[in-house]
């Protein structure tokens, strides 16, 4: 019976000690991390899509409850959750945020298979970052989408997908949370962060051909030929014109539409705006207008000749 | 014979040295020559004519942009039409200077005689002055890569120079210009080495040739034998065993004087070695001697369905068209333009695009033979990593890029891959191995440069 008792003595010491050592470290090495980054984390989405700027949402929630201690939670947002969620957590840290715009990716290229024809064929590994170091990939435009979907590829939120009518990048505008790896991952910066606008209505060049006009009209027929119509025909100096391509700052656009019906190449196009009502033909000589993507009636991309 | 050859990996493609016995002509003076702006590594050249500026054979028209620059004259008499931009050999539109051509008028400075100039004859030639010369010809590394020479000549002062080794190798299948230059202007070429030690200011040179040209190695072993027993100099005629990429700098120096060159930013002249090109000799020797400066070059033009494929002696800016005209035209059906061989060479769309410094090669692949296969799973079978002559893993270097963990794959050391495609070429599973590598390479690069430019 004795070993039983000394086993049993000798494991309850070894575990008293083991149990006093971990007490002691445990109070004396702590380290104190904040409760409330451990509450933000929760309210985040959780992603981890480093749309913010941070590692992931834990690197968000810590410079958020750091910024709260500081007094300011400028430039910190969370562009997957949006207002909803930055307003609970500013809540939770006591604090008032500023109305950020919502924003969505838009492509800006139009070089449709009809209107952007292949002059070459690329056999290589099909990723638009490989494309682009090995030239102009298969159309003559050195400017325009690859086709090979690294955009795709980038997004966590199953929001933009390629066409395969078009060959280009669509964004489905209810599932974009503007966090912007597309933008980071197309090698041709032809994504851009815009302001969702009014019922999501926009104005944009859809073109960042930086060619003169006849070598960009050479190469695709929906093109930006850099010529100034729009830039002269905007009243409020929303559109400019920099290297052959024309440029709406999203800011000052007022969504006349002007520009869309003076764009010779119709680069220019507006979303989402309602189907226009047959107007006498006297107020506005020209408005017939083709939606040309009856596929999706909520996106409807409205180009008046 | 024993024959060396470098130590770690390597292949040996299907040679297709279908212009080896062609002899070189002479190439028609285009009626329009483009002169692209970046026809060097380093900054690209300022241009310094105007619209409608009268411009001679040999005119300075662009200025080196920087240190690492090179200046770029003209290769034709003629007008400046415009300074636009034009699609060059990255396959992009870059600025360009477009010269209408008239006659052919050169500058009175450049010695079109024949005769041969010895480095003896010149005793003001220090080599200060060599070096000088060079730069202000705007000689560039004539292999492809296009470094500006003079930098090569003037090493770091943590390094120092033991010897230079003059690249004769010619690895790349399809290529004949080096071969053709070698049996058409060996004198030349052994001054123009003679002229690259003295600037270099050493007295040892090696010429590596590849074995697949048995009458070029016997022609400058001679010649050599002749010109240098009894001088300061010497120099030996290395054959090398056909084996690529045997023409890389890195394992030309191991293959010749058998040191290995350090992972980057070490360069050849870190283990004492120069590597020059045989083309970049006979251009110091023009420019050195001759006041010619860097305008024309030993071009091949080749393809099995070419009707005439060729060598020529090309005046730069050249459209390619104009060449693949004189060697009976494009093929009928899908061809693969390439500017370069096919293993290292660019892939074009268009046949608008000049003939520059680097272009050693037009070559035109046939559509079946240039389609890729369709890239099967990986069998581990690791054919990569042993012809790898950097020593490096491809399949693994691929596969981090393509999972795009870019802090692993520098430290597999991606900045080392040469992009020679002998991982590639030897997949049985034709994976796309160097396309990803290439991008993470681009990518570490990248990442590297704006670590450093932050400190």
């Amino acid at each position: 019976m004795n070993f039983i008792l000394i086993a049993v003595a000798v494991l309850g010491g070894i575990g008293l000690i083991a149990a006093i050592v971990l007490y002691v470290c445990s109070k004396k090495f702590a380290v104190y991390e904040d409760p409330r980054i451990a509450q933000v984390t929760e309210l985040l989405p959780g992603a981890n899509c480093g749309g913010c700027g941070f590692a992931g949402c834990g690197g968000l929630a810590d410079a958020l409850v750091k910024g709260a201690d500081a007094g300011s939670l400028d430039g910190l947002k969370c562009p997957v959750g949006g207002q909803e969620v930055m307003g609970k957590v500013a809540d939770l840290l006591g604090m008032a945020i500023a109305n950020g715009e919502p924003m969505v990716a838009v492509v800006r290229c139009n070089g449709t298979c009809d209107l952007r024809p292949k002059i070459a064929e690329y056999s290589g590994l099909r990723s638009c970052a490989a494309m682009n170091a090995c030239g102009a990939g298969e159309t003559a435009c050195g400017f325009g989408c690859l086709g090979c979907g690294d955009c795709v590829a980038a997004c966590q939120f199953d929001a933009i997908h390629m066409n395969p009518e078009t060959g280009l990048p669509e964004v489905d505008e209810e599932k974009c949370t503007s966090c912007g790896a597309c933008v980071k991952a197309c090698p041709r910066h032809i994504i851009e962060l815009r302001k969702k606008g009014v019922k999501g209505r926009r104005v944009f060049v859809s073109c960042v051909n930086k060619d003169k006009g006849p070598v960009a009209m050479k190469a695709c027929k929906a093109a930006c030929i850099g010529c100034g119509k729009c830039e002269k025909e905007c009243k409020f100096g929303a559109i400019t014109i920099e290297g052959n391509v024309s440029y709406i700052d999203f800011n000052k656009c007022r969504l006349c539409r002007k520009c869309v019906e003076a764009c010779p190449t119709k680069a220019i196009h507006a979303v989402n705006f309602p189907a226009p009502k047959p107007k006498p033909v006297d107020s506005a000589p020209n408005t017939p207008s083709t939606p040309n993507d009856s596929s999706n009636p909520k996106v409807e991309k409205e180009e008046q000749a | 014979m024993n024959v060396r050859t470098f130590r770690i990996g390597g292949i040996h493609p299907e040679e297709n040295k279908l212009t080896h016995e062609v002899e070189t002509k002479v190439a028609a003076l285009p009626k329009q020559a483009i002169f692209p702006l970046s026809q060097h590594i380093g900054a690209p050249a300022k241009p310094v004519v105007a619209k409608g500026d009268k411009v001679k054979v040999g005119t300075m028209i662009a200025e080196a942009g920087g240190f690492v620059s090179a200046p770029i004259f003209s290769s034709v008499s003629g007008t400046v039409f415009k300074i636009d931009t034009a699609i060059d050999a990255t396959g992009y539109r870059k600025p360009v200077i477009i010269i209408n051509v008239e006659g052919d008028e050169w500058e009175e400075s450049i010695d079109r005689s024949d005769k041969l100039e010895t480095v003896e004859a010149h005793p003001e030639l220090t080599p200060e002055e060599i070096v000088n010369r060079i730069k202000d010809a705007g000689v560039v590394g004539m292999g492809g890569a296009c470094f500006p020479t003079f930098i090569k000549l003037t090493p770091p002062p943590t390094a120092k120079a033991e010897c230079v080794i003059i690249n004769a190798v010619e690895c790349e299948p399809y290529i004949t210009a080096d071969y053709r230059l070698m049996m058409e202007h060996a004198d030349e070429i052994l001054i123009g080495l003679e002229l690259l030690m003295k600037g270099a200011k050493v007295t040892t040179g090696y010429i590596g040739i590849e074995t697949n040209k048995p009458k070029a190695i016997e022609l400058l072993a001679q010649k050599c034998a002749e010109k240098f027993n009894g001088s300061a100099y010497q120099v030996e005629v290395v054959p090398l065993k056909q084996r690529y990429p045997q023409g890389g700098e890195k394992q030309l120096v191991d293959a010749v004087i058998r040191r290995q060159v350090p992972a980057p930013p070490a360069i050849p002249v870190n283990v004492g070695a120069i590597v020059q090109n045989v083309g970049t000799a006979f251009a110091v020797y023009e420019a050195v001697m001759k006041h010619k400066p860097l305008f024309e070059r030993y071009t091949t033009v080749t393809g099995k369905r070419l009707a005439n494929p060729g060598n020529f002696l090309v005046r730069m800016g050249t459209p390619m068209k104009d060449l693949i005209e004189a060697c009976g035209g494009m093929p009928e059906g899908d061809n693969k333009l390439l500017a370069g061989g096919p293993m290292m060479g660019k892939a074009l769309t268009s046949v608008e695009v000049p003939i520059c410094k680097g272009t050693n090669s037009v070559t035109i692949i046939s559509g079946d033979e240039a389609v890729r296969k369709e890239p099967q799973p990986c069998i581990r079978c690791a054919k990569c990593v042993s012809v790898c002559p950097m020593g490096l893993e491809p399949y693994l270097l691929a596969k981090l890029a393509a999972v795009q963990n870019w802090e692993r794959s520098e430290h597999e050391d991606v900045v080392s891959c040469i992009e020679c495609g002998s991982c590639q070429f030897t997949c049985p599973a034709h994976r796309p191995l160097l396309d990803n590598i290439r991008m993470g390479k681009s990518t570490v690069m990248g990442i590297i440069r704006s670590r450093a430019a932050k400190k």
